[in-house]
């Protein structure tokens, strides 16, 4: 895909605040590419050059950054992109049996979109919710204590339109490139919604406060 | 029960509004930093120092210290870098920190900036947790909007910006001198030390990387003082901290606690391990650190007691796996995982990961010889120590302490031509079923 003037015409504002956010330039890079991604859906070589005319830097500099980051993508994701994590106890949790089953239920590779463009899967490394596993990602938002039925009806849902809510999240699921203009440093005014926190987060508090054990009232 | 919780950093969690301005006011947040601010930045250091904070990323290093190691006077500006990049495998605290409570870890960010004289700090949260990057910029936004960020702040002539940076997806962006490779928007590969990032960090200036909890600990300890921090916990593990549970336990969680608390202890509030089942195995800080047994559960949870018993403290990540887990297939995951995030830069840790790998996976599917167990320690003995950073040495842990205590296991593997385990058994939906 190439990245049109009209296109660059609207980054070009984002681009210049990312820049300005930083005493040196080229620590805009990281959201830079966030920012070129949330308007193509994944990092394309035109996304590179962009980066690089940004920040006065090679494309060679541009593209050995890129490489080295998963979330990164050289090719187009699912709108709704899925992260089960796979790591030893999410694994052995049930993160294996989950991310198996949805390649076959969707029948697709890895990072590879359903024929509708709606969805694609991957498996993550720990994505610190090891006390909700096992855990899924949909575009970044955490999806806790899944089993193989559950993280079905989450990718039918994503498919089919229906709503579907993350446990801990924002309840307005957010497309691919939306989140990757949030993770540009430009929020979606959702902060405020969802759970503050879920069970598990909560359970010394909880039984702290059933047994009566907070040792100062005012605790701040 | 023989233990109490201490929930200090989570005290609020469970209100509705916790993660806003009006939330943490409310329940008595922002009354340390104009206490601060009328110290001089010295004595906040001191404070610090007498409180006995050390460093809640893994590491331990007294926080104090590291803040009086920024030189003063030199002329250059300094730093503050938030490490949010949580994602050793087990650890789970500062997320769920961070999405219920990220005034805290702000109040803490301007305390430490006024202290060792910044003025301007970063939070480098990992990229994979979109909800979290949202409450952090709203919570910068808010804080900036009510005078506690900005210019001026509180009056005192103390100036401060605070910037969200997201990350993109890599472990090694964890190790601080990485971090700050991946910020300056390079690949994320760690830094010779020394020079040390108090001397030469971001940019090469002055800078100072913690940990959220560590910083999230501060105006506790400015509202409260460092004899009251240094009351919780034990005589060099001074204060409280959130241990983590996960894995085949009845209510895994956040339980924050002294320091020096016993896993049998946390495991008689968390209802103990599933219901029918025993303790196999279990990290104390994380897949970094050497497995403990059931025979570790007494041994006191501060950073001298687990080292005597041969681990570490870590991150207080306290994974459980019940005896239905093969204990190969978990090594094996590690493995795996630290293969995945070796960074490349040196031949130890990148190329000795790949092989680590090879012959776990053949030792998991019952191929190879007993020989292999001894080739296996033998490589993860030439990683250790010979790595450019941590992240290398990280692997050798869990194989070698799973070899350890159930070498056996190993060589069941051998006999039996593959894992003798049912995966089924040690899921998640097993237990709901059972």
């Amino acid at each position: 895909m190439a990245l049109s003037d009209e296109a660059r015409a609207r980054l070009a504002p984002a681009a210049a605040e990312i820049i300005g956010r930083y005493p040196k330039s080229r620590s805009a890079l990281l959201p830079l590419l966030h920012l070129v991604q949330s308007e193509e859906g994944y990092v394309s070589q035109d996304g590179i050059a962009y980066c690089a005319e940004q920040l006065g830097l090679t494309e060679a500099d541009v593209t050995g950054v890129v490489s080295f980051y998963t979330m990164y993508k050289r090719k187009p994701v699912g709108e709704y992109h899925v992260g089960v994590c796979t790591t030893a106890l999410c694994a052995v949790m049930g993160g294996d049996v989950i991310l198996a089953d949805l390649k076959e239920h969707l029948g697709v590779e890895v990072d590879e979109p359903t024929p509708d463009g709606k969805v694609s899967v991957e498996h993550v490394e720990c994505n610190a919710a090891c006390d909700y596993a096992p855990v899924m990602m949909v575009n970044w938002e955490f999806f806790d204590n899944m089993t193989p039925q559950s993280a079905r009806d989450v990718v039918d849902g994503l498919r089919s339109g229906a709503e579907v809510k993350p446990t801990r999240g924002a309840p307005q699921l957010c497309t691919w490139k939306q989140a990757s203009k949030i993770l540009a440093g430009f929020p979606d005014g959702q902060a405020a919604e969802g759970i503050t926190a879920g069970g598990p987060t909560l359970a010394g508090l909880r039984i702290a406060k059933e047994q009566g054990w907070r040792p100062d009232g005012d605790s701040k | 029960m023989t233990t109490f919780l201490t929930p200090e950093l989570s005290a609020h969690w469970d209100e509705p509004d916790s993660f806003t301005l009006a939330g943490y006011r409310r329940t008595g947040g922002y009354q340390a930093l104009p206490k601060a601010l009328a110290m001089s930045p010295d004595q906040v250091i001191q404070l610090l120092k007498d409180s006995g904070l050390r460093g809640r990323g893994g590491a331990g290093f007294p926080t104090g210290n590291k803040w009086a190691f920024i030189p003063q006077g030199d002329g250059k500006p300094h730093y503050l870098v938030v490490n949010a990049d949580e994602s050793e495998p087990g650890a789970c605290k500062d997320m769920p920190t961070l999405l219920a409570d990220p005034q805290e870890l702000i109040e803490g960010i301007v305390i430490a900036c006024y202290a060792f004289r910044a003025d301007r700090a970063f939070i480098y949260v990992r990229g994979e947790v979109l909800h979290v990057a949202r409450r952090l910029m709203h919570a910068v936004a808010e804080a900036r909007a009510a005078g506690y960020v900005g210019t001026n702040i509180l009056g005192s002539g103390f100036d401060l910006e605070v910037v969200v940076h997201s990350g993109a997806g890599a472990y090694i962006c964890g190790e601080e001198t990485a971090l700050l490779d991946s910020l300056e928007g390079f690949r994320g590969q760690p830094r010779l030390k020394p020079p040390f990032p108090a001397i030469a960090g971001l940019y090469a200036c002055p800078t100072v990387v913690n940990n959220v909890e560590s910083i999230a600990s501060v105006p506790y300890i400015v509202k409260h003082g460092a004899a009251d921090f240094a009351s919780f916990g034990t005589e060099r593990s001074k204060g409280f901290g959130l241990f983590s549970l996960s894995g085949h336990v009845t209510t895994p969680g956040q339980y924050e606690a002294p320091l020096g608390t016993t896993l049998r202890e946390l495991l008689e509030v968390a209802g103990g391990i599933r219901a029918g089942h025993r303790l196999k195995f279990w990290t104390p800080g994380g897949s970094s650190t050497p497995l403990f047994t059931e025979e570790h559960v007494d041994v006191p949870l501060d950073y001298e007691s687990v080292a005597a018993a041969g681990s570490m403290l870590g991150t207080r990540s306290i994974q459980l796996f019940d005896e239905t887990t093969c204990v190969v297939r978990v090594a094996l995951r590690w493995a795996e995982f630290y293969q995945h995030e070796s960074c490349g830069k040196c031949t130890p840790c990148r190329e000795g990961s790949y092989w680590v790998v090879q012959l776990m996976r053949d030792l998991e599917n019952g191929k190879g010889s007993e020989s292999d167990l001894a080739k296996l320690l033998d490589i993860c003995e030439n990683i250790t120590g010979r790595a450019f950073c941590a992240l290398g040495d990280s692997i050798q842990p869990s194989i070698a302490s799973s070899i350890k205590f159930f070498r056996d296991e190993y060589l069941e593997h051998l006999r039996h031509g593959g894992c003798p385990f049912d995966p089924a058994a040690s899921t998640l939906f097993a237990l709901e079923s059972a």
